[in-house]
């Protein structure tokens, strides 16, 4: 009975199945807007890459989130640690040091090519040391994930106005990282490098995740703690660690896509941006196949989410919904697919 | 006893895609008796009972209630005919209070309003009726002893003045004082000229508190008989369908150095004082009543509870170690608790076997799921595990494939020590007799085996030596020739000889 599986086309493995599934769905959601939005305007070079390029920020927050969930946890964090990520971009962009003359001048100027490095390492090590606290109260104070991270949401958010002072930040001078999410495909001299950068750092970010879970005993440890806590602990699998790991793993890649929203945003340290994108970028895993109970999920199944919501969102844009419905679209589509999820498994078993 | 059965069950089927789970059952129970449903597990017990709380309808057969056709649409429905269930996993809202639980679905009103007064009068005239009369209606479940929240659950039967009482393993749980209670209880309940279906696979229960028997095996009814004119070596051939003595196979084992040793072992409640010493190439019983202690000593040992006193040797390790050494000093655990503990159902067969060993699985420290799978094969193939691939959920397979694979996971991480926690709880009776010719096999190749059982003529035909606890002490090892049941059971209970 084993020979069978083992020489069935991929097409046939159930993963692969599934997958496919939740791909035609994102097919579908995309023809309905390109068959409804007038004279072919949703399927213009131009707007598919606008898609890619605002999906990119929740795909990219939902890499760690995947692992998160996968794992049986979840973090409402998501959201801050994005807009933390930003702010301290657009604070080490704005700051003045002294010169060889004694004077004060933009760090920027002074130092072009630093300056964004350490933007962009301050920016991202703060989203994952915050994201590194969420994962010790978890396991330290043996909390709920969903209690720290309701909590952390809003200490977060504090944490990132306080820094900006309760205002937006412009940086005196642009530097690469505002050109993170530039369109390149719809751009009038495309660079060599063919997709907006942002994109590339999501594919790289896809890549690691992917092969962590699925090629790495940590990533079957995620899986093992996920589906029973108490099988991974009876199995030697340090469980404070693996959980400490995937929330240090959602700082990080929120961070990540701080520097993209950052970009997207127009080089604004803006402390209020990316309000509700936890939600977003929630929806996006569980669209994805992942369960909240844990032990299931995956990181192309989190892709095809993100660009599924994406499309809904610019879709409904452009059909001149208003706001009001398409976030009412969007929260039947949550829910339409995790019910669908249920029955599929109902089915299976 | 009348002529007019209470609850007749006629040639009732039942499948789930290619299984056949019913093959034809014939059930006939008299109006105040006790009618023992005996077989083991897998034989349809609990499609049965399904069945008869409406949860699924059968695909062919017929049922009566009382002469009149029963065709419970839903559970609802065949409580309101009065045919209720205690299932083995208790079905109560922890934290609601006990009249709530028990007046659940049917609560006293008026209008939309709850008639506390009344919903309180009549829960605690059904708690009296169970013997619970000091219980107050208000405890919350939660805070009630599991044998009291049992008793709850017949008290919400007993309030819908039921005709057929179905009690699925009912003692599984419970203390040998509550269990004489809740015999007791039984013949109350008889005496008001309920019918009790009492599902079980323990001959002395049966024979304790049963009228009549009928034994299911593989989805149909096989025989039965009144209780006292039968012997339970019938009753056993009956229920397995084969001798039992081909049951457990005994290779040559020699007995090699001590490679697990325990002196003085205590944990913070349990156990109390535990010494032992296990050889290469023995299999060391421990039997007892459950919550003896049994369970928390083997906890102990594999890192999982921690200890407070004693000390533990592995081969040349002293020292108490967290389960990951212990598997790295090649000692492995079987949970008793399969669903909870011991398996990821979610999870496949494949991660679930080399959950607790992924080194070696690829380069680097990697672990590619191609290697993953071929090493589950050749387990799969020998014990053998009956699944469609390694790629399986775990959740799909049958409760003794489960726990194979559980097993399997201490021979994928080749231990030379296996701490089996009732290895054989609640499975069917084919996958008993294959997991112990594994475990004779695996004595005979010089792995030492200690396990835990609460059955205990599995106990006498699997181990060398047996060990008793009885309230957090583990009494002396001794040869299994020098005990016998009734020994091993007084010991249990803390009546030395």
């Amino acid at each position: 009975m084993s020979e069978k599986t083992e020489n069935k086309s991929p097409l046939l493995n159930p993963k692969w199945a599934n997958l496919l599934g939740r791909f035609l769905a994102l097919i579908i959601v995309f023809a309905f807007f390109a068959l409804l939005v007038d004279g072919g305007k949703f399927y213009t070079l131009r707007n598919l890459e606008n898609i890619l390029r605002q999906s990119c920020v929740y795909a990219t927050a939902g890499l760690g989130m995947t692992m998160v969930i996968i794992g049986a946890g979840i973090d409402l964090s998501a959201g801050s640690l994005i807009a933390l990520s930003v702010v301290v971009v657009a604070t080490v962009l704005n700051k003045n040091i002294l010169g060889a003359d004694g004077q004060p001048h933009p760090f920027t100027e002074l130092h072009p090519a630093l300056a964004p490095m350490v933007a962009v390492i301050a920016g991202t090590l703060a989203a994952t040391l915050a994201g590194l606290a969420n994962g010790m109260m978890i396991v330290g104070l043996r909390l709920m994930p969903f209690i720290v991270t309701l909590g952390t949401m809003g200490m977060i958010r504090g944490l990132a106005k306080g820094i900006g002072h309760e205002r937006d930040i412009y940086p005196p001078n642009e530097t690469w990282i505002n050109n993170l999410m530039d369109p390149t495909l719809s751009s009038l001299h495309r660079p060599w490098w063919i997709l907006p950068i942002g994109v590339w750092i999501l594919i790289g970010g896809v890549l690691v995740a992917s092969f962590l879970l699925r090629y790495t005993r940590l990533g079957r440890h995620i899986f093992a703690v996920g589906s029973n806590e108490e099988t991974a602990r009876l199995c030697g699998v340090s469980v404070g660690r693996t959980k400490l790991f995937i929330y240090t793993a959602c700082g990080f890649f929120c961070g990540v896509a701080g520097l993209m929203q950052f970009s997207y945003i127009g080089g604004i340290g803006q402390p209020t941006t990316a309000v509700m994108y936890e939600l977003f970028v929630i929806a996006a895993v569980i669209i994805g196949g992942a369960s909240f109970t844990g032990g299931e999920g995956s990181i192309l199944g989190t892709i095809i989410g993100a660009l599924t919501i994406t499309i809904l969102y610019t879709g409904g844009q452009q059909m001149g919904w208003p706001k009001w419905v398409q976030e009412m679209v969007i929260g039947g589509i949550i829910i339409a697919a995790v019910a669908i999820d249920r029955w599929r498994h109902r089915k299976a078993v | 006893m009348t002529n007019s059965p209470r609850l007749e069950m006629r040639g009732v089927r039942r499948s789930f895609g290619a299984t056949k789970a019913l093959r034809g059952v014939e059930l006939s129970v008299a109006p105040g008796e006790v009618m023992a449903l005996v077989g083991e597990n897998g034989a349809g017990k609990s499609t049965l009972m399904k069945i008869l709380s409406g949860a699924i309808p059968p695909d062919e057969g017929q049922m009566f209630l009382d002469g009149a056709a029963y065709v419970p649409g839903n559970p609802l429905h065949a409580r309101k005919s009065g045919v209720a269930m205690i299932y083995q996993e208790l079905a109560l809202a922890p934290h609601l209070s006990v009249m709530e639980n028990i007046l659940l679905g049917i609560e006293p009103s008026r209008g939309p309003l709850m008639n506390w007064p009344e919903m309180k009068r009549r829960a605690a005239a059904a708690l009296a009726e169970v013997g619970l009369a000091d219980i107050a209606p208000e405890t919350q479940v939660r805070r009630l002893a599991i044998a009291q929240q049992q008793l709850v659950e017949i008290a919400r039967a007993v309030a819908l003045d039921c005709r057929v009482l179905v009690l699925d393993e009912p003692t599984s749980s419970l203390t040998a004082k509550d269990i004489e209670k809740l015999f007791a209880l039984i013949r109350r309940l008889k005496a008001k000229n309920i019918s009790i279906v009492y599902i079980s696979h323990f001959l002395e229960e049966v024979r304790a508190v049963c009228d009549r028997f009928t034994v299911l095996r593989d989805g149909e009814t096989v025989g039965s008989g009144v209780t006292t004119e039968t012997p339970n070596e019938k009753i056993i051939a009956l229920m397995v369908g084969r001798n039992v003595d081909e049951l457990y196979p005994r290779s040559a084992r020699i007995p090699g150095e001590v490679i697990l040793e325990v002196k003085d072992l205590s944990g913070i409640t349990k156990p109390k004082s535990a010494s032992l010493q296990l050889r290469r190439g023995e299999v060391l019983g421990i039997s007892g009543l459950v919550g003896a202690g049994r369970t928390e000593l083997m906890r102990a040992i594999f890192g999982l509870n921690r200890v407070t006193n004693g000390e533990i040797r592995v081969g040349t390790f002293d020292g108490v170690a967290s389960p990951a050494k212990r598997w790295s000093q090649r000692v492995g655990l079987v949970s008793e608790d399969r669903k909870t503990e011991g398996l990821a159902l979610g999870l496949s067969i494949a991660d679930n076997m080399t959950l607790a060993r992924l080194e070696g699985l690829g380069p680097l420290g990697l672990v590619m799921p191609a290697r993953q799978r071929a090493a589950c094969k050749p387990w799969i193939e020998k014990i053998p595990i009956k699944c469609q691939g390694p790629e399986q959920r775990i959740s799909g397979l049958s409760g003794g494939n489960q726990q194979k694979v559980a097993i399997a996971r201490l021979l994928h991480a080749d231990v030379d020590v296996l701490l089996l926690d009732e290895p054989t709880r609640g499975i069917d009776v084919g996958s008993k007799a294959q997991i112990y010719q594994l475990i004779d096999a695996l004595a005979a190749r010089g792995k030492a085996v200690l396990m835990i059982s609460s059955y205990i003529p599995e106990l006498l035909g699997v181990c060398d030596r047996i060990a008793v606890m009885s309230r957090g002490k583990l009494g002396e090892a001794r040869k299994r020739s020098e005990w016998d049941e009734r020994q091993l059971l007084s010991a249990a209970i803390g009546q030395e000889e």
